[in-house]
């Protein structure tokens, strides 16, 4: 009876590897078709001051790292206070610091391009 | 007698007496985990960086499918994104066969544990020659450019707006050279680095074929170049064209913005230097499964440990293949 219940967790965890390893398969097949043929409706339509399928690669990015982070390395079967003290602590610094140094690029790309003659020379 | 050996606190049997694990995972394991966030930060500081430069170059930036688009023995061919979706799913594999190694360790199987993370050093050095190659291509370049006053680069199109290669229409102009040899000079070694290609060739033959148009490196619309009409071509690479640029290395390449080959070199170098520790650390544990350490240990924990070490490599892999090939 123990044994059967072993077993039954044992090829549980082997299918969900299986499973993700799909999934992560199909996301990164979808990314570089996509990355191919980019679809004008995608390239050429904004949401804020992003392109649709940037959009899309970054989602389908956080989506892989999602199934990476919580099936592979085992993140959720741990405590919620170590899935806590892991995720937010990266979310939240890494956030910010994108923020903070992309708008801060950007100011410096419209320097570039409103206060000088010429971008070029 | 007992009472003096060990001191009461008082506090026993209260959550914060000690003694407790909140977290329920072993030292090791959470070092690993402090471990992991702060090469995540680090990790991503580089990848902020890459943004940052990116906005303040945003019109003028390489486009990716025009810099990778090689793919083993399809010489010449376009081929933008296959290579590196390649290597992006043979890391892939190497995590699964990786996770197939730590759920082997847990039933305490040791052969599948040994054949699981052989194959996972496997996928990991198919995946630092496959970045070899990728940086060779790199480091070499294609069609080779020219830099002008400002440090910008310039490329070379034909009438249909085709890349041309500068050996494919430069001639050489009437210089005469001579070359300096050992016995001529007291200290001289012998000459490293002379391109034999110099801007008045390039100059030269620009002039001499009148279907050639310049490329500037501002984005006009997505994915799409400006091409200066043939005078203004004429005038950009003679008032401002300096420097052949052949390739890439730390200051200069013949893609664009010379932090792009600089952050190129710096972000994948880093993460395929972890590949590299990664393949190390794995091969020890390796021959620790086979000399049987962990059997007598009782636990496959450190199969473990270096298991959580190689996702997160495969972790960084799919951002930068995201910020560096796909947006």
């Amino acid at each position: 009876m123990a044994h059967d219940t072993t077993h039954g967790e044992h090829s549980g965890a082997k299918k969900r590897i299986w499973q993700v390893f799909i999934i992560l398969s199909v996301l990164t097949i979808v990314e570089v078709v996509l990355g191919i043929f980019k679809p004008d409706f995608l390239v050429y339509n904004d949401l804020v001051s992003l392109t649709l399928l940037n959009w899309i690669f970054i989602i389908l990015t956080i989506v892989k790292a999602y199934y990476i982070v919580w099936a592979f390395m085992h993140m959720e079967h741990e405590t919620a206070s170590l899935r806590r003290v892991v995720v937010w602590t990266a979310v939240f610094l890494i956030s910010y610091l994108i923020a903070i140094l992309l708008i801060e690029g950007d100011y410096i790309h419209d320097i570039y391009e409103n206060s000088y003659m010429t971008w070029d020379f | 007698m007992e009472a003096t050996t060990v001191a009461k606190t008082g506090t026993e049997g209260k959550i914060w007496g000690g003694g407790e694990q909140p977290l329920k995972a072993s030292y090791g394991k959470l070092m690993m985990w402090f471990f992991i966030s702060s090469d995540a930060l680090t990790f991503s500081g580089f990848l902020a960086a890459y943004g940052f430069t990116r906005f303040k170059y945003i019109n003028e930036w390489p486009i990716a499918d025009e810099v990778f688009n090689h793919f083993p023995f399809l010489h010449g061919v376009d081929a933008p994104m296959y290579y590196v979706a390649l290597m992006t799913f043979i890391l892939i594999l190497s995590s699964v066969t990786m996770v197939l190694a730590v759920d082997a360790g847990h039933q305490m199987n040791k052969n599948k544990v040994t054949t699981y993370m052989a194959l996972t050093i496997l996928g990991g050095i198919i995946f630092l020659s496959a970045q070899a190659w990728e940086w060779k291509n790199f480091i070499q370049g294609e069609y080779g450019a020219v830099q002008t006053k400002s440090g910008r680069i310039i490329q070379f199109v034909d009438a249909d707006g085709e890349r041309v290669a500068l050996d494919d229409f430069a001639s050489a102009a009437p210089v005469t050279r001579t070359k300096h040899i050992e016995n001529k000079g007291v200290w001289f070694r012998g000459e490293d680095g002379y391109n034999p290609l110099s801007i008045e060739d390039v100059k030269t033959g620009f002039a001499a074929n009148p279907n050639l148009r310049v490329r500037t490196m501002e984005i006009v619309s997505p994915g799409e170049k400006e091409i200066l009409n043939r005078e203004n071509s004429l005038t950009k690479l003679n008032t401002s064209g300096v420097n052949v640029v052949e390739g890439a290395n730390m200051k200069e390449n013949e893609y664009g913005a010379p932090l792009f080959g600089d952050f190129f070199f710096f972000i994948t170098g880093f993460h395929g230097f972890h590949v590299l520790s990664g393949v190390i650390i794995l091969i020890i544990v390796f021959f620790n499964v086979l000399v049987g350490t962990y059997e007598k240990r009782g636990s496959y924990e450190m199969v473990e440990k270096v298991g959580l070490y190689w996702h997160f490599v495969d972790l960084v892999w799919v951002f930068v293949f995201t910020f560096f090939y796909l947006v």
